[in-house]
């Protein structure tokens, strides 16, 4: 495909993401006037905590969001479509099932939210296991649980709200391990009266199924799950069950602003997220970023920022304003939230030898615990070089041995050979 | 939703899921433990993270290679995993 032949739109603002983040930013930007273009990879708008489908009820504030999306005339909703590379600084390569396109923008915003962290352990590539927001995403879009004994493993309130998820499509969830001590839990618990909102919600997706310093030693089985073993005080402890679902927290979806030449910003011992000013402003000119891919903290913050983002990308000061007492009050619930679920030195010792650090090429833990870095592992063993481009065995070699994940290149997911002939072209161009 | 329901093939085989229901879904309703691919070893693998990071659940739809977990089946779908 030749540029000439490759469509080209253009809009006022850019918005990638259509979580709570994006629509936030899509609606502030309608607002002052620009013309708005929202790219997200899902097939419905809502991200990953408003997802749609038959196994979804969508809470209110969700519909809201939704309607407002829809009844602003300015603004463009493009679903199923992802963002394949940057090919020139002011225009994003997309693709959806049908065609490849390109569009410019003025504005960038960026609200390409967060994943699960997911660490290696015997048995975590067998038919069965998912991540725990992942079974949570799968449910929600039919996957039937009925019957099914689930375990759910791993760290953070995710859990349990991967749990109630399950329940309510009728499986027996019959143990939440959260890694985290007794004591750290209880405290995050007790500050949530300060979020009372969130201290209701605690309240009902409390379970008589947890259990605090618990995690995984191995999930059994040939072909599917057949049980898991657990680790809790010294002592392991066996229980059948048919799924695993497990999720180490949530790390930000940085890859497109890095590839855009965003600056991180990593606060404490936290997986970096894209570093913002007081506008939500990145550190390249144009481009600003809201939501989880600034460090995770919940859809209240993703909304706050993204109202911030999109008033800001239009010059709208003032309305921008009316967000920031919001903003530090999820930030300070985010605060306490990290406190609260930092991730125990001893989860470094759940991946044997044998067990397989990336997942596409087979790469077993052995092969790369003595290589001094990313670079070595790719080279030497394929580490990170397949489908998933390291996005799962990236974040858990950082943090399994402190490694930087490699830059992005482009294409940043696997796209079609039409699609690449197009970026090939424009990057000849630019480069000459 | 008037249509409740949606007919697709995968494998060559009739599956019947919930409108709306996506391809990872879809795998699992057709039976078995939801196989969508075979890795580089040989082993069967299914959806893993739901949110089209791992690329696990990636198979072929009407001829094209696309991510199970990010498809809404619909009608008349030939889907073809890799096992
Ligand atoms: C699997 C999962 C399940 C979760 N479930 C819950 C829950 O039930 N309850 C809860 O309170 N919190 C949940 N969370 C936390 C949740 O991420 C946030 O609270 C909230 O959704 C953040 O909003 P956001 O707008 O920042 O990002 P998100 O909601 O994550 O939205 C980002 C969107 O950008 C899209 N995107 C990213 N990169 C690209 C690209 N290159 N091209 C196109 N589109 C792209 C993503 O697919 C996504 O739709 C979950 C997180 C994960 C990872
Ligand atoms: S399940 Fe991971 S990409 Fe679809």
């Amino acid at each position: 495909m030749t540029n000439a032949a490759m469509a080209g739109e253009r809009c006022d603002v850019l918005i990638v993401g259509a979580g709570p983040a994006g629509m936030a930013a899509a609606v502030a930007a309608a607002q002052g006037g620009a013309s708005v273009a929202v790219i997200d990879d899902n097939p419905a708008p809502g991200g990953q905590i408003w997802r749609d489908g038959p196994g979804a009820s969508l809470p209110a504030a969700a519909r809201a969001w939704r309607d407002a999306l829809e009844r602003q005339p300015r603004i463009r909703l493009c679903s199923g479509t992802r963002v394949v590379a940057a090919p020139a600084p002011d225009v994003l390569l997309l693709e959806d099932a049908a065609r490849a396109w390109r569009m410019q923008w003025q504005r960038l915003i960026l609200c390409t939210g967060a994943r699960e962290l997911m660490l290696p352990f015997p048995g975590w590539t067998l038919p069965g296991v998912t991540g725990a927001g992942g079974l949570q995403a799968l449910v929600k879009a039919g996957l039937p649980v009925e019957g099914e004994r689930i375990v759910v493993a791993g760290s953070g309130p995710l859990l349990l709200a991967a749990a109630a998820t399950a329940r309510a499509a009728g499986a027996k969830v019959v143990r939440i391990a959260e890694q985290a001590s007794f004591a750290a839990v209880a405290g995050f618990a007790a500050g949530l009266l300060r979020w009372p909102g969130k201290a209701m919600q605690a309240l009902t997706l409390a379970d008589a199924r947890y259990r605090t310093a618990s995690r995984i030693v191995a999930v059994q089985g040939g072909t599917q799950v057949k049980a898991v073993r657990l680790l809790r005080a010294g002592r392991t402890e066996e229980i059948a069950c048919d799924r695993v679902a497990c999720g180490f927290g949530l790390v930000p979806n940085t890859q497109l602003g890095r590839l855009l030449g965003c600056a991180l910003a990593a606060p404490g011992d936290r997986a970096p997220g894209l570093a913002v000013d007081a506008q939500q402003a990145t550190s390249r000119p144009g481009i600003y970023a809201a939501g989880e891919c600034t460090g995770f903290g919940g859809s209240e913050r993703a909304l706050a920022q993204g109202a911030i983002a999109g008033h800001a990308a239009v010059g709208n000061m003032q309305a921008a304003q009316r967000h920031v007492a919001a903003r530090a009050r999820w930030d300070a619930f985010a605060d306490r939230l990290h406190r609260g679920f930092a991730l125990a030195d001893e989860l470094r010792r759940m991946p044997q030898a044998d067990t397989l650090l990336c997942r596409c090429e087979d790469v077993p833990l052995a092969a790369v615990a003595g290589c001094s870095g990313w670079a070595d592992a790719k080279l030497h063993h394929r580490c990170g070089m397949g489908a998933c481009q390291g996005r799962v065995c990236g974040d858990a070699a950082q943090f399994l041995f402190g490694w930087t994940p490699p830059p992005p290149r482009p294409p940043l997911s696997p796209v079609r050979i039409a699609t690449l002939a197009g970026l090939a072209d424009d990057a000849g161009g630019d480069r000459q | 939703m008037s249509g409740a329901h949606v007919l697709l093939h995968i494998d060559g085989r009739p599956v019947q899921v919930k409108a709306g229901s996506s391809v990872a879904a879809a795998l699992r309703v057709a039976g078995g433990s939801g196989v969508a691919r075979t890795s580089v070893g040989g082993a069967p693998r299914a959806p893993f993270c739901g949110m089209g990071v791992c690329q696990e659940c990636r198979v072929q739809i009407d001829g094209q290679r696309r991510l199970a977990c990010q498809t809404v089946c619909a009608e008349g779908m030939r889907v073809e995993t890799g096992r």
